[in-house]
């Protein structure tokens, strides 16, 4: 029973990962129709940015939470703007392959510039130490990645389902068209939520940079995953991809228990599963 | 739509995850798989010149350790010989094999074939290894293995065309294996890298462990690449084993040692085993993470005055980076393949190049003196080192101190055990 408590524990905490990241992609997605590559990349940026600004700039963890996130939705705006806008008129193949491409070269300048074994980022002082819950010692940092985790996912999901600016991301999802003639400015809100989504991958690295090493390949390794959450969760869906994250870090945490050799695999056999079964995803609205 | 845009992400992600090679792989997405590249002048000379193509990671998990300080230290060698050697000069090619075993044979054999490559070196990633050790030998060639690990090269696949310079699986357990239970380590939890490498060094380590009177009590197989550790590493907390061997390599090992400290394991009494660590490696993690830890090494840049001063003309070249075990190793091998050619007079038949290598004793700053086996195995002294806690160190990269010297003789296998056809 303890061995089944600690592993839901430890599920928990790769499902933040998957969640935040698979959250600003399906709002990425949702918006704009593009699957976007890149996210894996900036979700690499924010960690990189977190050991920067500690080992250069000798700023913590705290100044990391909000500055990293800033800085590289600062960048997914330009990328916006530069790059993605322009393909607007094409079919979205071509910004899958954009943002593929953009993903391949961050992470290429990474690795020529600070190598492949990645840089090491100390757990912060506060938070160091370890609890022992009766079933399990939980390394404090992981508790505090699963809260700030499911805090952060919950107000997105309010701000989008329940807010007038929500409102608008919904509808110019639904049909922008209309909702510009309202005298609302799309394309504004659509490099916004592309610098939010980065910024929201940013935030996941700064998080995850005590716990893994951060290294140019972090953010590869993390996305096919993330890939298959939001496509079991239903591509575009907010609330689905949350609740998704969750869950399919726990199954990950079950498979690791009772069959480590494929605990890279369940999840993609759970996705080709769901996308035989439902191709919508668990939560996505019929096309 | 969103049904087409669904089925084309999987796809997608089809391919990125097909991208993963069977070897320590990048998860690769840094360029097309078939068209590595290749750097410096391409002319089909054989005879001409003699050619080395140096074969490793370049982009992925091993750049650090092997990469493009690989390329320098050849390079390095080719210059003390005076770029020419029995009257032709030397030249130097490299290539990518991002780690998988179609890649690295696609491009030995283009270079073999077409480029007038006499001899491979390097080659890092055990199931590349293989696949060019074969080739070599089907071309009479010579490969000049320094970075990869299975004991297989010296083998049951042994070959008349190859010299295993640096380390193998087998040392690697009868150095950190067997000192771990000599200090008191009896039983053993794994974490192990599941394919060719992480099973062979299992392999090799629960040998020692059981001749020497421990036992293995568990272990867990993870898949190539995996970030979270965490639920391995409470099955190993669970096992109550004293020792938890990690029989994995590069970013695997990086992130189970940090985890573990982060999972106060070692505070609780047990004892991580890092079966094999580079010196990239302890520079990624950081002292506060990896001291204490015990690792065997046949190469260290601060060990005497030789190895201090190449290391130092080494890492001016290299942006200050002391260079590896495998990286010393490409130079050793290829200082000593340009004498073997020297004296065989003729480099186009690898196997009369290798029989020379065999012939002459080695001698070198970074290995010292010593012998290639029948079979290829080099033989020299392997070491035990311990790594520093940041007060004992000076600063970077002074990471090691000393435990034992393992004598050339007991270091690595004895040829008549490797089951090698060339052992007679």
């Amino acid at each position: 029973m303890s061995a089944v408590l600690s592993q839901l524990v430890l599920g928990l905490i790769n499902g933040s990962f998957y969640a935040l990241l698979s959250l600003g992609l399906a709002l990425i997605f949702g918006l704009m129709n593009i699957v976007n590559f890149a996210h894996g990349a900036l979700f690499m940026l924010g960690g990189l940015a977190a050991w920067w600004l500690l080992a250069v700039a000798g700023l913590g963890y705290g100044w990391a939470l909000l500055l990293a996130p800033l800085s590289v939705g600062v960048l997914s705006a330009l990328i916006e703007v530069g790059l993605i806008r322009r393909l607007r008129q094409l079919d979205p193949l071509y910004g899958l392959l954009l943002t593929f491409g953009l993903a391949i070269l961050i992470q290429a300048v990474v690795t020529m510039k600070y190598g492949s074994s990645g840089q090491p980022y100390p757990v912060p002082s506060f938070l160091t130490g370890a609890d022992n819950l009766g079933f399990m010692f939980l390394p404090r940092y992981r508790a505090w990645v699963i809260l700030v985790s499911i805090v952060v996912c919950a107000s997105v999901w309010v701000v989008i389902e329940k807010t007038r600016l929500g409102s608008y991301l919904r509808a110019a999802a639904e049909n922008p068209r209309l909702l510009e003639a309202f005298g609302v400015a799309v394309p504004r809100l659509i490099t916004l939520t592309y610098a939010f989504g980065g910024a929201l991958a940013a935030f996941a690295g700064v998080l995850a940079a005590p716990i893994y090493q951060v290294n140019p390949l972090m953010g590869a390794n993390m996305i096919i995953v993330v890939f298959a959450v939001v496509a079991v969760g239903g591509m575009g869906s907010i609330g689905g991809s949350i609740i998704t994250g969750f869950a399919l870090g726990i199954a990950e945490g079950f498979t690791k228990v009772f069959y480590p050799q494929a605990s890279s695999t369940v999840i993609f056999v759970i996705m080709a599963l769901v996308l035989l079964v439902r191709p919508r995803g668990l939560f996505g609205r019929e096309a | 739509m969103v049904r087409r845009i669904a089925i084309l992400t999987l796809m997608s992600g089809l391919a990125l995850a097909c991208n993963k090679p069977e070897g320590e792989g990048s998860k690769g997405d840094e360029g097309k798989a078939g068209d590595p590249k290749v750097t410096g002048a391409a002319k089909p000379a054989s005879g001409a010149a003699i050619r080395i193509g140096v074969l490793n990671d370049m982009s992925g998990p091993y750049a650090d350790l092997s990469g493009k300080g690989s390329v320098e230290a050849a390079r390095m060698a080719i210059e003390e010989a005076g770029g020419k050697v029995a009257g032709k000069t030397i030249e130097v090619i490299s290539a990518d094999h991002r780690n998988k075993p179609d890649v690295g044979s696609a491009v030995a054999r283009g270079w073999f074939e077409n480029e007038g490559v006499d001899v491979i070196v390097d080659v890092p990633t055990s199931s590349v290894a293989l696949a060019v050790n074969e080739l070599t030998r089907q071309q009479n060639k010579v490969f000049l293995a320094s970075g990869p690990a299975a004991a297989e090269l010296t083998g049951s696949a042994c070959s008349p065309n190859t010299v295993h310079w640096t380390y193998d699986t087998w040392a690697l357990a009868n150095g950190t294996g067997r000192e771990v239970v000599r200090s008191g380590g009896k039983t053993w939890f794994f974490i192990t890298a599941d394919y060719a490498f992480g099973q062979a060094l299992e392999r090799d380590v629960t040998a020692v462990v059981k001749e020497s009177g421990g036992t293995v009590v568990g272990g867990v197989r993870h898949p190539l690449n995996n970030s979270d550790f965490s639920s391995f590493l409470m099955q190993a907390q669970a096992s109550k084993a004293n020792v938890i061997g990690m029989a994995n390599a590069g970013g695997d090992v990086i992130n189970t040692i940090k985890q573990a400290s982060e999972f106060g394991l070692t505070k609780n009494g047990q004892k991580l085993a890092g079966l094999l660590i580079f010196i990239s490696d302890i520079h990624a993690l950081g002292l506060d993470v990896a001291a204490g830890l015990n690792l065997t090494s046949s190469f260290y840049w601060d060990r005497d005055d030789a190895t201090r001063a190449w290391s130092a003309k080494f890492a001016e070249r290299q942006g200050g980076r002391k260079p590896t075990m495998v990286q010393a190793g490409v130079y050793a091998a290829v200082r000593h393949y340009l004498k073997a050619v020297a004296e065989a007079g003729d480099e186009q038949d690898g196997r009369k190049v290798v029989e020379a290598m065999k012939r002459i004793p080695t001698d070198d700053p970074l290995f010292g003196k010593g012998t290639i086996d029948p079979n290829g195995r080099k033989r020299h002294p392997m070491y035990l080192y311990q790594v520093k806690t940041r007060a004992e160190s000076k600063g970077p990269w002074d990471y090691y101190k000393l435990v034992r010297e393992i004598p050339a003789d007991q270091a690595f296998r004895p040829a008549a055990a490797s089951g090698c056809s060339l052992v007679k």
